[in-house]
């Protein structure tokens, strides 16, 4: 099972729950569970995160690959300047 | 170069009119009505707009990276709808035959505002009473909800470990506030904008933008028109710095340019682009950190207030999470303000958020060496993060090149050589993330083997130069023979903006998988005409060459030669690389700066400034150097006289550059640039993006600095001549 | 009000144009004579984006009006050039990677010109402060200041 963080507000809209084991495959996969656990991230998951797969930051990439002992971090999107 | 590069004032197309913006008086008013028929019963005026002639936006947001935007707000920016939020915001604009009737249309206009109560500073504007800019704006990120609308668009918070704890072990104790006032990006060329609408409804647009792509979405949703029939080139761009990944003038211009029936050229002036387009925020920023005596970090609380400008969407966010990213601590808690205010939206200026957060950070970090005796570069050694390291913003890194950096600027001349008295010297160190993203690039070969190259993020300095010797490199060709272009929207597929670092980063990802394609394609038309299977052959140095015994009935051949008979072979030889780059690695950068305060004046000079910064793997060496050189000096800029002066009256008191004082070249020395490369695994080549970080460490290296040559340390930025001369004066310092 | 009919001559071309007194020749430059190298910064004379050289002498031409220059010499960016070959500035700085957007290289190569003309072995100090006319946001001044050395010696070995 994949150990899945959020970082940053996201865990406001779970009522304070950061931390969760998924068995995700892939991105796509992590959002839909995610969102089924908690419909208030759906909107939030589409459009506005990066997720960091084992330390690697990906933005819009829903078919990344997540392991089975994979730790991955749902963070806000980065643009810059 | 010879002057023929067409940046966008220089384009012109027969029949343009000339089209120019009215802008509110007031920083914060009610818009009661706007009367425009005057203006429109004037000879020479061929069209008028005001905010009937946009139509209202749901409220949705885009992903536009860590500024989140909405649509809602886009369109009351480009053209104010209730209320007019600051000095400057667009109320109405004309098109016209001349500039001088444009001008006098603009002063036919009629509107009657309600003037409100203004705020400006980030404190004033969260005080419960402060005048408020939008009813409908209630504080996200805290329970319960508010039921009362606020300035305070969001709050936000991440957290490692338990601070508290973290602050119980520590021997030390530094506890700091510190303000920043808004800066602008500072390009030199305004913005500018040329459309024209054909009897068909489709736009052609030139426009000085950072994403053409994003351009062309943002003017489609707002005009309600379909992607496809609106076409935008970016002209050449004079400096960007994130400031031009927004609209402001284009919209306008289409909407004019529709009406009039004619192509409608808009280029603010400089007083505009100050008032008018978006600086980046000013700041309060509260930090506090613990270490233990022999200099460990055990514990990291920041708490951020950054302004939006009259719109939710200030780089808060990515400010709190950079804002401990040099360092390996247990417990680090930062949480973020994002609050709007009387005035211009914020946009992005490079690395945006992080300068003000590592700049207090820095401060802080410098406090603890001096006060635990520690070297401010042993104490960041100590704590640096490095391979492994849990970022406080959750993953761990990769290879990453900070302990590079740090080691690289101990190793200097300059590090060693001894100061004089009212001489000091700070050091600093800093962070970005850097980004991938959609790019989309495509490599043609020509009938005569060279090469051409279309990307589509617009160059903002050095660009085409690295894909072209990247292309250059894969296909074995010399790089003269490979001619770069930035294609336009209807040229290309989808590519996000230039920002993030990430031009060259994807490009240059992106033109490995079209190169692949190519090679591919070469080596099946060589196996066709040499008859030859796969095994036979490969791709080496440059040309498609026979191996074992088919070598000695055929001899290589090079691109070129494809080239030459393409034709006969199935066609023209070509490859795109379409892709969402990722494994944008980030980029860690320390910067030492000497300098000299003026006891009697408060004047500063920099005397000496190195930067070490890790590139990865630098495409082309100097223009990473001039990168790193060119966000330095807009680092002491920023540190030593760039500010937004603003009056009691909630206008802008320095809108030009007399008065906005950018470095110019008598105020700074050579920049030493220190390349670092440790390798980004995630990219063919290693490279990291370098663009944006070289900002980030000078603000606190030289409040650093500063500290150093007078004793005192600086809370306040910018260290300008009148507030450096009053600290010194309050403290007795240059009695003579 | 009556437009002024101006003769000049413009990198060694003689010019005719008509302009509205409020005109620059910053404005006359661009709109009328299409010479697009000089740029509009500020307007106030404080970026040197439009640099020209008015008789010999540096001018920011947002700061001229265009009816001032009657039978006058002016010299911009596009004169710079000698047909084919680039001025030994230009070469310098294209080898230099002293520009990044380009947007104040024509300001800046104009004002190092002048700045060769008179003093043709300048010291680093001479060249800064000669060039804090120019504002450059990209660069950082750095190899700018340095190509215009390097150039200078190119060019005293002749």
């Amino acid at each position: 099972m994949a150990r899945v963080v959020l970082i940053g507000n996201l865990a406001q809209l779970t009522g304070g729950v950061a931390e969760f084991q998924l068995r995700a495959t892939s991105v796509k996969q992590l959002f839909e569970q995610l969102a089924e656990r908690h419909p208030a991230l759906g909107p939030h998951l589409q459009d506005g995160v990066a997720v960091a797969i084992d330390g690697q930051i990906y933005q819009d990439s829903l078919l990344e690959p997540i392991g089975p002992d994979s730790e991955v971090f749902v963070l806000p999107q980065i643009a810059g300047g | 170069m010879t002057g023929r590069a067409r940046f966008g004032a220089d384009y012109n197309l027969p029949g343009q009119l000339v089209g120019r913006v009215l802008r509110s008086p007031h920083p914060h008013a009610r818009i009661v009505s706007i009367d425009t028929s005057k203006a429109e019963a004037l000879p020479g005026v061929k069209a008028v707009v005001t905010r009937a002639d946009f139509a209202d936006q749901p409220s949705e947001f885009i992903p536009a990276g860590e500024m989140m935007m909405n649509y809602k707000d886009v369109v009351r920016n480009v053209m104010a709808r209730e209320k007019a939020l600051y000095e400057g915001h667009a109320v109405a604009a004309v098109a016209a035959t001349s500039v001088a009737i444009a001008r006098k249309a603009l002063k036919l206009i009629d509107v009657k505002y309600e003037v409100l109560p203004h705020v400006i500073d980030v404190v004033e504007a969260m005080r419960p009473g402060a005048p408020l800019l939008h009813d409908d704006l209630f504080t996200a990120g805290v329970e319960p909800k508010p039921d009362k609308p606020s300035n305070i668009a969001k709050r936000l918070e991440i957290k490692v470990g338990d601070v508290e704890a973290g602050f119980k072990k520590a021997d030390l104790i530094v506890e700091r506030e510190f303000k920043t006032a808004p800066v602008h990006q500072g390009y030199i060329e305004p913005h500018a904008a040329l459309a024209t609408v054909s009897e068909d409804g489709s736009v052609e647009l030139w426009t000085t933008t950072q994403g053409h792509f994003i351009v062309r979405a943002h003017c489609a949703r707002l005009l309600g028109l379909d992607m496809g029939k609106v076409r935008v080139t970016a002209t050449e761009i004079g400096g960007g710095f994130g400031g031009k990944t927004v609209v402001y003038l284009e919209p306008l211009a289409i909407a004019l340019s529709k009406k009039a029936k004619r192509p409608v050229k808009m280029v603010m002036s400089r007083e505009e682009v100050f008032k008018a387009s978006g600086p980046t925020s000013g700041a309060t920023v509260r930090v506090k950190m613990g270490a233990t005596r022999d200099g460990k970090f055990v514990a990291g609380f920041a708490e951020l207030k950054y302004q939006a400008g009259a719109f939710q969407g200030s780089p808060v966010q990515p400010g709190t999470m950079c804002a401990y990213a040099p360092y390996d601590i247990e417990n680090v808690h930062v949480i973020g303000y994002d609050v709007v205010s009387n005035r211009p939206k914020v946009a992005a200026y490079r690395a945006p958020g992080a300068p003000i957060s590592e700049y207090a950070v820095e401060s802080v970090v410098d406090e603890i060496a001096k006060k635990l005796g520690l070297d401010p570069i042993e104490l960041r050694m100590m704590n640096a993060a490095h391979e492994g390291t849990k970022a406080a913003y959750g993953p761990k890194f990769g290879p990453i090149g900070l302990e590079e950096t740090l080691n690289s600027i101990k190793k200097t001349e300059h590090w060693n050589t001894p100061l004089r008295k009212w001489q000091g010297r700070g050091v600093a160190s800093g962070f970005w993330f850097n980004i991938g993203g959609e790019t989309s690039v495509s490599l043609t070969v020509n009938e005569d083997g060279t090469i051409s190259l279309m990307a589509g993020t617009p160059d903002i300095g050095g660009l085409r130069a690295a894909l072209a010797s990247v292309a250059a490199d894969e296909l074995g060709v010399p790089v003269e023979k490979v001619r770069p272009i930035i294609g336009d929207t209807g040229s290309l597929g989808f590519n996000f903006l230039t920002g993030g670092s990430r031009s060259a980063f994807s490009g240059s990802m992106a033109i490995v998988e079209a190169a692949k394609q190519i090679k591919s394609e070469l080596v099946a038309r060589a196996c066709k005409l040499w008859e030859a299977k796969p095994d036979q052959v490969e791709w080496k140095d440059g040309a498609v060459r026979p191996l074992g015994a088919l070598a000695e009935k055929v001899k290589p051949m090079t691109i070129a030669e494809f080239a030459k008979i393409s034709g006969k072979l199935g066609g023209p030889i070509g490859g795109v690389g379409r892709i969402n780059a990722q494994g944008a690695g980030p980029s860690f950068g320390t910067h030492l700066v000497d300098l000299e305060v003026d006891p009697e004046t408060g004047r500063t000079t920099i005397l000496r400034y190195t930067v070490a910064q890790d590139a990865g793997k630098a495409l082309h060496p100097a223009y990473v150097e001039g990168q790193f050189q060119g966000g330095a000096v807009q680092g002491i800029g920023w540190a030593l006289n760039e500010e937004y002066i603003y009056g009691e009256d909630g206008k802008l008191q320095n809108a030009g550059f007399l008065d906005y004082r950018m470095p110019v070249a008598s105020d700074v020395p050579m920049i030493d640039a220190i390349l670092v490369e440790v390798a980004n695994p995630k990219h063919p080549y290693g490279v990291r993006g370098v663009g944006e970080t070289p900002i980030v460490p000078p603000l606190g290296a030289i409040a650093n600095a500063m500290e150093n040559a007078t004793g005192i340390r600086f809370t306040e930025l910018p260290m300008s001549p009148p507030k450096v001369l009053k600290a010194l004066t309050d403290k007795g310092l240059n009695k003579a | 009000m009556a437009k002024h009919h101006i003769e000049a001559t413009v990198n060694g071309d003689a010019v005719e144009f008509l302009c509205e007194t409020e005109e620059t020749l910053l404005d006359v430059l661009r709109d009328t004579l299409n010479l697009t190298g000089s740029k509009e910064g500020c307007s106030s004379g404080d970026c040197g984006a439009c640099s020209v050289l008015l008789d010999g002498r540096l001018v920011c031409s947002c700061l001229v009006l265009g009816c001032e220059v009657s039978g006058r010499k002016i010299e911009t960016i596009e004169g710079m050039a000698k047909g084919e070959s680039l001025h030994p500035l230009q070469q310098q700085f294209l080898k230099s990677a002293a520009l990044q957007c380009g947007i104040c290289t024509p300001g800046v190569l104009v004002a190092s010109k002048a700045l060769l003309e008179r003093s043709p072995n300048p010291t680093e100090t001479e060249v800064r402060y000669w060039l804090a006319g120019n504002l450059c946001r990209c660069t950082g001044y750095d190899k700018i200041v340095s190509a215009v050395m390097d150039a200078a010696a190119v060019m005293r070995k002749g």
